[in-house]
């Protein structure tokens, strides 16, 4: 299997990265875990590769401001295995660990992966119930969206030509709150068949704070707000989890393909919804 | 066999098109020249330089320009992880990368483990519990386990398995593998 020819750069720091990428020709490689994969089944075929594994300071992890800046060449390695997401972020660290394989996560980057928008992929959930920002850059400036902006359908983000992902920023997590990824996992691949994240925090008794964001479910993942909604404010016990999972799939146009049909998946979406915010609940404290 | 239907001799290209595709061929090829890159990286220890295409894949370059021959081709897909070299020190799937992205680096294929004639401690608990049958996967599940033990030295059955879970092997049932990464990881914290 080999790809189409092309002309590659790799470019030492961003601006040069950014003023090869202005003209609207040349298409970006990070840890090319999705893009090479693709070229090899001609699938994508790209004139120009501008290779970022080379741009000082665009892997960089650091917190800022009660937020965790990530930068877009961070690989899912080092976002598992940073002391700071592991301590700040750990559903990040979490959904990290859960991508692929070791070699995969080695390779793959965070940026990539939100480039790429798999309606599979393991942080989309994550990044909605962090509801998360994206810092997009391109040599006429930069802008920063909010998540639900950024993702746009399945392989379809809200990147215009000659703009590259920089960095993502999510909220530092209050100590006492608690966090879980259940994914159901399809065994080839590794990617997520329904993947759920769960953010929340409990205060006098009641659940006070939710967040749940759903991968895999549809063409692109969502935030959950008819579960939290119907969990804010119960004691959180196990009927309540059950009844705000079942909503879950409403409204959902569920996708179907080799390894789960629709109905399945919106099945499994509660069951793993479920699973996530129990996790999450008995973490909280 | 399609019998030969009526109408296929003027299906069958023209001189003019053949000469054409030669012209494009050259100019290709041309291209591909021009677009050419030196490289410069350590193999095992040791320095190569060589003008590559930039689609050429790592594993192609090991294989038929290197000459290392350890790292397999299984799949091609970036599933089976047979093709797994350490980066830098990390292990990756060869088949997954061009040669270009690894200039100015440092690779490590299976050949490069033993020293002076001593096996790896990795290579030498899959050969004392008989961790192969055909051997074909065994070049990259010893890469993935030696990144296993550097990052995890005690591992768990199921850090184990989760740690190999990118290499397939489609004799042994893995138990043998699991087997062999516990020996490792018990000699080395001996
Ligand atoms: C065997 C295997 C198993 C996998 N399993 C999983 C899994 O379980 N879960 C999961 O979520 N993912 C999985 N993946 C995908 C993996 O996470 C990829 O790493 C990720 O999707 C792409 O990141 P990358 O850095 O490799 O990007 P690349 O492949 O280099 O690029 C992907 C796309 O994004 C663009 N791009 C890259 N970086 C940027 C940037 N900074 N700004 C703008 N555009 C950019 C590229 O132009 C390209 O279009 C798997 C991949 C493989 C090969
Ligand atoms: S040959 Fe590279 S993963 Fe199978
Ligand atoms: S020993 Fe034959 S594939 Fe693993």
């Amino acid at each position: 299997m080999i790809p189409q020819n092309f002309e590659y750069s790799a470019p030492g720091n961003l601006r040069d990265a950014l003023a090869l990428l202005a003209g609207g020709n040349a298409k970006v490689l990070a840890g090319g875990m999705s893009l090479i994969p693709l070229m090899k089944l001609r699938l994508a075929a790209p004139e120009h590769l501008v290779d970022l594994g080379r741009v000082a300071d665009l892997k960089s992890i650091r917190e800022e401001g009660g937020t965790i800046r990530i930068g877009a060449t961070a690989t899912h390695y080092d976002i598992e295995s940073s002391p700071l997401v592991r301590g700040k972020c750990p559903l990040l660290a979490e959904a990290a660990s859960n991508i692929g394989d070791v070699q995969v996560r080695n390779m793959g980057t965070i940026g990539g992966s939100i480039a790429h928008a798999d309606p599979a992929a393991d942080y989309p959930a994550s990044f909605l119930a962090l509801e998360a920002q994206v810092r997009i850059a391109s040599a006429k400036g930069e802008r920063t969206v909010t998540i639900e902006q950024f993702l746009v359908d399945a392989l379809t983000t809200a990147l215009e030509p000659g703009e590259i992902v920089r960095e993502i920023i999510v909220p530092v997590e209050p100590a006492n709150a608690g966090v879980s990824y259940q994914k159901m996992v399809q065994p080839a691949s590794g990617f997520a068949i329904v993947g759920a994240a769960a953010r929340v925090r409990k205060s006098g008794g009641k659940v006070a704070f939710v967040r749940v964001g759903v991968t895999g479910l549809a063409a692109k993942a969502f935030r959950a707000t008819g579960v939290e909604k119907l969990l804010e404010g119960t004691s959180g016990s196990p009927a309540d989890v059950q009844k705000a999972a079942a909503v879950v799939s409403d409204g959902a146009d569920a996708n179907t393909d080799l390894h789960a049909s629709a109905s399945y998946r919106l099945q499994m979406a509660k069951v793993y919804t479920a699973r996530a915010l129990t996790q999450a609940l008995s973490r909280a404290s | 066999m399609r019998p030969e239907t009526p109408g296929m001799a003027s299906r069958r290209p023209s001189r003019h098109l053949i000469f054409n595709a030669f012209c494009h061929n050259i100019i290709d090829r041309q291209k591909a020249d021009s677009m050419k890159r030196k490289i410069n990286l350590t193999i095992n220890g040791k320095s190569f330089t060589d003008e590559v295409e930039p689609r050429m894949l790592l594993i192609h370059y090991l294989r038929e320009v290197a000459g290392f021959t350890g790292p397999h081709i299984g799949c091609e897909t970036s599933i089976c992880g047979a093709c797994t070299v350490a980066l830098d020190g990390k292990a990756v799937k060869s088949c997954t990368m061009f040669a270009v992205q690894a200039d100015g680096r440092e690779v490590t294929t299976i050949e490069g483990l033993a020293t002076n004639g001593q096996l790896h401690p990795v290579q030498e608990a899959f050969w004392n519990e008989h961790a192969l049958q055909c051997g074909f996967c065994t070049p990259g599940m010893i890469m993935t386990s030696k990144q296993l033990l550097e990052r995890n030295p005690h591992p768990t059955e199921e850090e184990i398995r989760h740690g190999i879970e990118g290499n397939l092997c489609r004799c042994t049932g893995y138990q043998h593998i699991v087997n062999a990464v516990k020996a490792a990881a018990a000699k080395a914290g001996a």
